[in-house]
């Protein structure tokens, strides 16, 4: 249908994103590969050679990178469950006819536009500090022991912390997908008896699967990377109690200044990566056809 | 009867919601609140919640000992810049998606999405070693780029989705009327893209405003943003709650506002058209 002019004009408006994505990714990821086959360490100048596989060896080998995959499972697997499942009741909850229902998913999307600088630092502060924190004052209100949340369960803190801010993202996707259900269908489930669960169960949770899977691979790719949220806390620990892949690498790289070994590192992060996009781009593809 | 039975159960549906919606909100409130204490009875217990003596002075001191001015105007250069040349590649690309696909378009669109997915970790080492050699360490320019190729991808996906939506019968209908090329983008295409164009403005300024990782690790004080600037107070020393809190509000209030007016873009933005 496109004729050969229209065609050439289309090619030359795409290149300007094309090249620069292309060099975006190619450039960096091609050095970061190259240093990574590399004993490279900023402090030592000038005594760069080749080790072949040696920093994949020793970053791999090392008892840090088991426990930050460990750590980086958790935080994932974490944020995930409670996500998932408090944003698919919250939607389930704002789908219902609210007095004011503009008002309260204002208030329920809100925390997903908090800065991860600022969220991190207000819940450890003023929430979640084991004196003045309002959860210390809640606990004695009720005459229970506070708990020095950074303390004696650092991970489950951050995991707390983090998904507070992905739940209206889950919540809000959900939410769309569940408005798109035919209340036809919902009707007639009602009339032929069944009761609330079954209709949960066998009309409800199909239709969301989709929106899930979405919510799911989208928070992955994007869970995977935290960072802020660890360094404005814990900076990794206590000892390496909160240390995630990203920021291993981060300290590997710019505190240890081992760019061999952190480069290793990020090849690895970007492979454990690349597993779940791919799972991605499947379902976003698919809906590109339709 | 059932009309009662219905209301009633408004009633405590919407009681239950709005006390959820309370508690999720509840930290930002608490934040805004405490802003206007001062540090004494911040960390009060029992705490104050509305009737302490409201104060203005955090606002003025964050300002005069951190310069917080310079952090904010940093944060909109950067966000507001990176959009805006963003945009600026985007457009034309999702442009020729949308209106002359081939057969590869699906392709370029994927894999575009597919540089969404790398890892920062991943680039953090050769990005920082090149900036660090060409100077472009703590710089606007060097963080607008940054931020610009972070968020291009979901730039060209929202537009492509947007730009799809428009009808190509009505190119057709200006033609025949006798329109030409220009005639027909000026007064046809242009405004029915611009709704499309905003939305994605709105989304990505609030993307480039909130990234933490490269606003992080590439700015210390010049160009830091206000992501970095809050950082600053994680040091036990730096412990003023009512000043965090300051801080802290005036660096979320304009985008919380910005997202509550975009949020029936933000689905469709951060799903990539997957979800509508």
């Amino acid at each position: 249908m496109a004729t050969a002019q229209t065609q050439t004009a289309a090619r030359l408006m795409m290149a300007p994103a094309v090249v620069l994505l292309l060099g975006w990714m190619l450039i960096p990821l091609s050095l970061t590969l190259w240093f990574s086959f590399q004993r490279y360490n900023l402090l030592m100048p000038g005594q760069e050679f080749f080790t072949g596989f040696d920093n994949y060896r020793y970053f791999l080998s090392h008892p840090n990178f088991w426990s930050a995959l460990a750590n980086t499972l958790i935080l994932v697997g974490g944020v995930l469950t409670i996500t998932i499942i408090g944003g698919t009741l919250l939607a389930l909850l704002l789908d219902q006819p609210i007095f004011g229902q503009g008002i309260v998913r204002l208030l329920v999307i809100a925390p997903f536009f908090v800065m991860p600088t600022v969220s991190a630092l207000v819940w450890k502060n003023m929430l979640m500090h084991p004196v003045n924190g309002l959860f210390s004052w809640i606990a004695r209100v009720f005459v229970v022991q506070p708990i020095d949340w950074f303390a004696q369960a650092p991970m489950f803190s951050i995991i707390v912390i983090v998904a507070w801010q992905w739940l209206p993202f889950a919540t809000l996707i959900i939410l769309t997908a569940l408005q798109s259900l035919d209340e036809e269908q919902k009707e007639a489930a009602g009339m032929d008896g069944a009761g609330p669960f079954p209709l949960f169960f066998y009309i409800i949770l199909p239709h969301l699967a989709r929106a899930i899977t979405v919510v799911i691979l989208i928070q992955t790719i994007f869970l995977l990377s935290i960072f802020a949220e660890i360094l404005v806390t814990t900076n990794g620990g206590p000892g390496v109690a909160t240390t995630n892949l990203t920021f291993l690498i981060y300290m590997q790289s710019l505190l240890q200044f081992d760019v061999g070994l952190a480069s290793a590192g990020g090849i690895v992060a970007v492979i454990l990566a690349n597993i779940v996009a791919i799972f991605l781009l499947r379902i976003v593809g698919k809906n590109l056809e339709a | 009867m059932a009309r009662a039975i219905s209301t009633r159960r408004k009633i405590a549906i919407s009681a239950i919601a709005w006390l959820v919606a309370f508690l999720i909100f509840f930290p930002i409130l608490w934040t805004f609140l405490t802003s206007f204490k001062t540090e004494g009875t911040a960390i009060q217990i029992p705490p104050k919640f509305v009737f302490f003596e409201w104060t203005l002075e955090n606002y003025v001191t964050v300002q005069e000992r951190s310069n917080y001015f310079r952090h904010f105007s940093n944060s909109v250069i950067t966000a507001v810049g990176s959009t805006i040349i963003g945009l600026l590649i985007a457009i034309p690309a999702a442009w020729a998606m949308a209106f002359s696909p081939t057969k590869r378009t699906k392709d370029v669109l994927m894999w575009m999405l597919s540089t969404k997915m790398l890892p920062a970790v991943g680039v953090l080492v050769p990005i920082y070693l090149i900036f660090r050699d060409l100077r472009l360490l703590d710089t606007h320019i060097g963080l607008i780029a940054v931020l610009t190729m972070i968020n291009l991808p979901i730039i060209v996906w929202m537009l492509y989705t947007y730009f799809k939506e428009i009808p190509v019968d009505i190119l057709e209908a200006a033609r025949m009327d006798g329109a030409g090329l220009r005639q027909e983008i000026v007064h046809v295409l242009t405004p029915m893209a611009i709704p499309g164009i905003a939305s994605t403005l709105l989304l990505n300024i609030i993307l480039a405003w909130n990234e933490a990782f490269w606003t992080l690790n590439l700015t210390t004080t010049r160009a830091a943003p206000l992501t970095a600037f809050i950082a600053s107070y994680s040091s036990p020393e730096g412990l003023f709650w009512a000043k965090l809190s300051a801080a802290s509000t005036l660096a979320i209030a304009p985008i919380l506002i910005m997202g509550w007016f975009s949020q029936k873009q933000l689905v469709r933005g951060l799903t990539f058209g997957a979800v509508k």
